[in-house]
């Protein structure tokens, strides 16, 4: 193979920030004091916290020490399965920190922030339009925020309706949050099994759909890589029951401009700003989890919401049947910034260009993985594949060393031990922001990975050994919790 | 286009390898009528530089310093923010990164965030800290849920002085639960009226806002002992992070947990988000926290890493059972105030909390000098109200054409307050700046 990626380089160590403080720096440049002091009573006056004081060249480094420790998008190949780490372009970031939205105010009158308030119209408008939905909500902060709206819109519906209902369907191909955020509305979940293909079947919903349950949580296309090709007919054995469906939109990277969801029967879904839409995920966030909805659904959606009157936006929340607020204000506004530079970058043909290579990335890396590793479902896949640890149980080798290993090659792990139905799980989503040079060295890390599991597995149970740190004990972590210094 | 690296002879190779002819093939799953059937309408794309274009247009509609003196503050605040935040805060390693799963290749995140933990509690008077939440909001909601899940009770009073939008999110939270929400009312002198608490039984949590929404300093410690009385944990929520610089902490006057908002600390206002919902409480709560955590532990050769920890309290491995559905917080946003907090230290952010508190003072005795009424008696941080003369909505007009947005009214959220508004005064304004809002108001 080609010379690896991975290589040993200067990693330097780093204390914590209190170790480096020295009473006296400052690492802020303090305004002008243009008023005199006017003391504050004895008795609301604290000590402060006993912060560490540092220089400017203090903090520079220590953040540029610990940064290195880290790797990102822009270092390598994140393929980490339903978390679409594609690369986020820098253009975005500008437009994010122009001033006029970087130092807006949330309750500036609409008279004197016509121009964001554009914005958010807009992105709601394309959301909609890509997904094929007739309205949409900014305001949900990440996905399983989204996954939280939709349900609260799903029981407000049946509320107006008079009828609650106590269940909701949840598949085992859905994202792990799903059952969480159902159980937040107090929705008791209802696990269906997929099919020998990886898909739900029609007989299973027609099972246990019935008029308690409010309705059934989709991820198309699913935790396996598959497009759920049922969805239709299993959103009429739902809706004819008066229930509604919700799609986790988290893999939409697949299927931009190729699959219209409101024709499949979905009433609401939710998008992950920072999978499909490109913007930056920031080692955890923030995100941003826009719910996308049909018109049945509308009245529900949080406020305020932004009207266009003639030619000016205002905010509006004159919406009685609304569930009412998600966050404070309107949203992570930061980062839907970003999402609508990506769609007004790329425009209509390139998104649906992105979905086809994002797909084709997938199914080469499956076509070339496969008989190294063992592929539990040998179909065409959509967004990523998911492979298993199976045939290396001779080796006494697991899909965490594996993934351990590929560190040490220069790439992120795929996502290990999920879904929850294939055991020892490694599912590898690329995106199609990866070249052929790039996904071919990852394949052939992978090849490599194994033939040395079969050969000399110590190198995989030992690594990563070029990291800043090796494996770590998460056991004694949980046992005996340190969470601050 | 840029961001897609395919030539034509690559993806042809590709297909080959693949076993079939054309991507469409790829697609052969989706049947026919789940497709979209004509080209997203969509505007063309545009090229970098028609895009720095539309945007700049966009955001140059918008009322920003220093073309304007905006005096809003109510739960977002106008903080300067050192150049060294914003260049550490664009590492793509910290940007371009997924949530710490694989703790070897994010250790810079890590101990970034142990640090943020560390930091948080300090400046609460807590114990422990969350990894972080969506906002102020958020967190509150998440904190009245904790406290229920502690206390199994179903009943909280929430101050009727906590941010009016933050009771909103509680209430659209609370929605689907069950659970009773009631509101303590407000007194003459800007506070929380707590004697009704002597009279509720069966209370999971006491939330009082301190500095509340009219900027009022709480006496957390009366309502805390009285929490405490009636056997309900006692919650602080807070909008301005600042205000711990110099005011004294939650934790000190006997909150169990306290939350509230961070976007003080170094994050721009955005129009509001991405905010940072900080959270903290005592250590023996600690297993029922919402949201991620962070802990140290040792690797293989002993030596310091730290991990996500105490999983099982969330929602992959508890599933509906999750103290909390989250799983993407605002890690970024709790990077950059643990940026900001290490370059303020304690010596600045005591000297800057102070500065706010002696500005805001400056502008009260100015427009009390025009004639204008401080509302409440109180002493504030950085924020307060003034009551207007009557029909100051006009006043308030003709100060915005002259680029001054004097401050939020309150009538909208407390009806009986007619011209009265909130008004936030910090740093970033000058003695000028204060000067020519006071002469405005009283031409």
């Amino acid at each position: 193979m080609k010379e690896s990626v991975g290589t040993t380089g200067l990693i330097l160590n780093e204390p914590f920030l209190w170790d480096k403080g020295r009473k006296g720096r400052c690492g802020f440049s303090l305004p002008r004091r243009d008023v005199e002091s006017v003391p504050l009573d004895e008795e609301l006056r604290g000590e402060g916290p006993d912060f560490p004081d540092l220089s400017e060249v203090d903090v520079v480094r220590h953040y540029t020490r610990l940064s290195q420790w880290n790797f990102g998008v822009d270092t390598g190949m994140y393929p980490l399965g339903s978390c679409t780490m594609k690369y986020s372009p820098k253009t975005n970031e500008r437009q994010a920190s122009l001033p006029g939205f970087a130092e807006a105010h949330p309750m500036l009158p609409p008279s004197l922030s016509q121009g964001v308030l554009r914005m958010m119209f807009e992105l709601e408008q394309y959301l909609a339009e890509i997904t094929g939905m007739d309205a949409t909500t900014l305001q949900p902060a990440a996905g399983a925020h989204g996954e939280l709206t939709g349900m609260l819109l799903i029981h407000a519906f049946h509320k107006s309706k008079g009828s609650q209902r106590s269940k909701i369907i949840v598949p085992d191909t859905a994202h792990g949050t799903n059952p969480a955020s159902a159980a937040l509305c107090s929705y008791c979940s209802v696990p269906v099994k997929s099919n020998e293909q990886g898909i739900l079947s029609v007989e299973a919903i027609a099972e246990v759909m019935d008029e308690d349950t409010a309705g059934i949580m989709i991820t198309n296309p699913n935790t396996l890589g598959f497009f759920e090709e049922n969805s239709r007919k299993i959103a009429g054995i739902v809706h004819a029951k008066g229930g509604l469906v919700y799609c986790d939109g988290a893999n939409m990277n697949a299927v931009m401009g190729i699959v219209h969801m409101g024709k499949i029967g979905v009433d609401v879904m939710h998008l992950n700003l920072h999978k499909t839409f490109s913007t930056p995920h920031g080692g955890g966030g923030p995100g941003s989890g826009p719910v996308c909805v049909k018109k049945e659904l509308e009245p529900f959606l949080p406020v305020p919401r932004v009207v266009k009157e003639k030619e000016r936006y205002v905010l509006s929340g004159d919406y009685p049947e609304s569930i009412g607020k998600v966050q404070a204000f309107h949203g992570n506004v930061g980062v839907t910034i970003k999402a609508y530079s990506y769609i007004r970058s790329m425009g209509a043909k390139n998104l649906k260009k992105a979905s086809r290579l994002a797909v084709l990335n997938a199914n080469y890396i499956k076509e070339s993985l496969k008989g190294t590793l063992h592929l539990p479902y040998d179909r065409p896949c959509m967004h990523e594949c998911v492979f298993s640890d199976e045939l290396q149980k001779d080796d006494n080798v697991t899909t965490l060393d594996m993934a351990k290993r590929l560190m040490e090659y220069g790439f992120h792990p795929p996502t290990v031990y999920f879904p929850l139905v294939v055991h020892g799980a490694i599912m590898i989503e690329p995106t199609e922001t990866e070249s052929k040079e790039d996904i071919d060295q990852f394949i052939e890390a992978f090849k490599a990975i194994v033939s040395e599991a079969r050969q000399n597995p110590d190198l995989l149970y030992d690594a990563p050994r070029r990291c800043k740190v090796r494996r770590l004990d998460e056991v004694t972590a949980a046992r005996k919790p340190c969470l601050a210094g | 286009m840029l961001y897609l690296p395919h030539t034509s002879d690559e993806i042809s190779s590709m297909l080959q390898v693949v076993g079939v002819n054309d991507i469409d093939d790829l697609f052969s799953t989706v049947p026919d009528d789940c497709r979209l059937k004509s080209d997203l309408n969509l505007p063309e794309a545009l090229t970098e530089w028609e895009l720095n274009n539309h945007m700049e247009a966009l955001s140059k509609s918008m009322a920003v310093s220093p073309e304007y003196r905006v005096f809003l503050g109510a739960g977002s605040y106008e903080h300067y923010i050192p150049a060294s935040v914003s260049y550490l805060l664009s590492r793509s390693e910290f940007v371009t990164s997924y949530t710490p799963y694989q703790p070897e290749m994010s250790q810079g995140t890590l101990q970034a965030i142990y640090e943020y933990q560390t930091l948080t509690a300090q400046l609460l008077g807590m114990e422990i800290a969350t990894a972080s939440h969506y906002d102020g909001a958020t967190a509150l909601a998440e904190s009245l849920l904790m406290a229920i899940r502690i206390t199994k009770r179903k009943k909280v009073a929430v101050s009727s002085l906590i941010h009016p939008l933050y009771r909103q999110v509680v209430r659209t939270y609370f929605e689907p639960t069950g659970f009773e929400i009631v509101e303590l009312g407000y007194l003459e002198n800007g506070m929380t009226d707590i004697a009704g608490l002597d009279d509720m039984d069966d209370l999971a949590a006491v939330a009082i806002q301190s500095p509340n929404f009219f900027g009022c300093i709480e006496n957390l410690r009366a309502a805390g002992e009285k929490a405490h009385d009636r056997k309900a944990l006692f919650i602080a929520s807070f909008t301005e992070a600042l205000a711990y610089g110099l005011l004294k902490s939650p934790g000190a006057q006997g909150a169990d947990i306290v939350c509230g908002e961070g976007q003080s600390l170094g994050i721009p206002r955005s129009f509001g988000g991405p905010a940072l919902g900080m959270l903290a409480s005592r250590k023996k709560y600690m297993r029922s926290l919402p949201g991620r955590l962070v802990g140290k532990t040792k690797d293989l050769d002993g030596k310091r890493g730290f991990v996500l920890t105490l999983a099982t309290r969330e929602q992959h491995i508890r599933r509906e059972k999750a103290t909390s559905n989250i799983c993407t917080n605002n890690s970024l946003c709790a990077l950059a105030a643990v940026m900001y907090m290490a370059s303020l230290g304690g010596t600045g952010i005591r000297e800057l909390a102070g500065l706010n508190h002696d500005k805001a003072e400056y502008l009260k005795k100015g427009l009390k000098k025009a004639g204008c009424k401080i509302a409440f008696k109180t002493p504030t941080f950085n924020e307060f109200v003034v009551e207007f003369p009557a029909g100051f909505e006009a006043t308030c007009e003709r100060l915005m054409e002259k680029n001054i947005v004097p401050g939020l009214s309150l009538t909208p959220y407390y009806p009986e307050l007619a011209d009265h508004y909130l008004l936030c005064v910090t740093e970033t304004k000058s003695r000028d700046d204060m000067d020519a809002l006071v002469m405005e108001v009283q031409s």
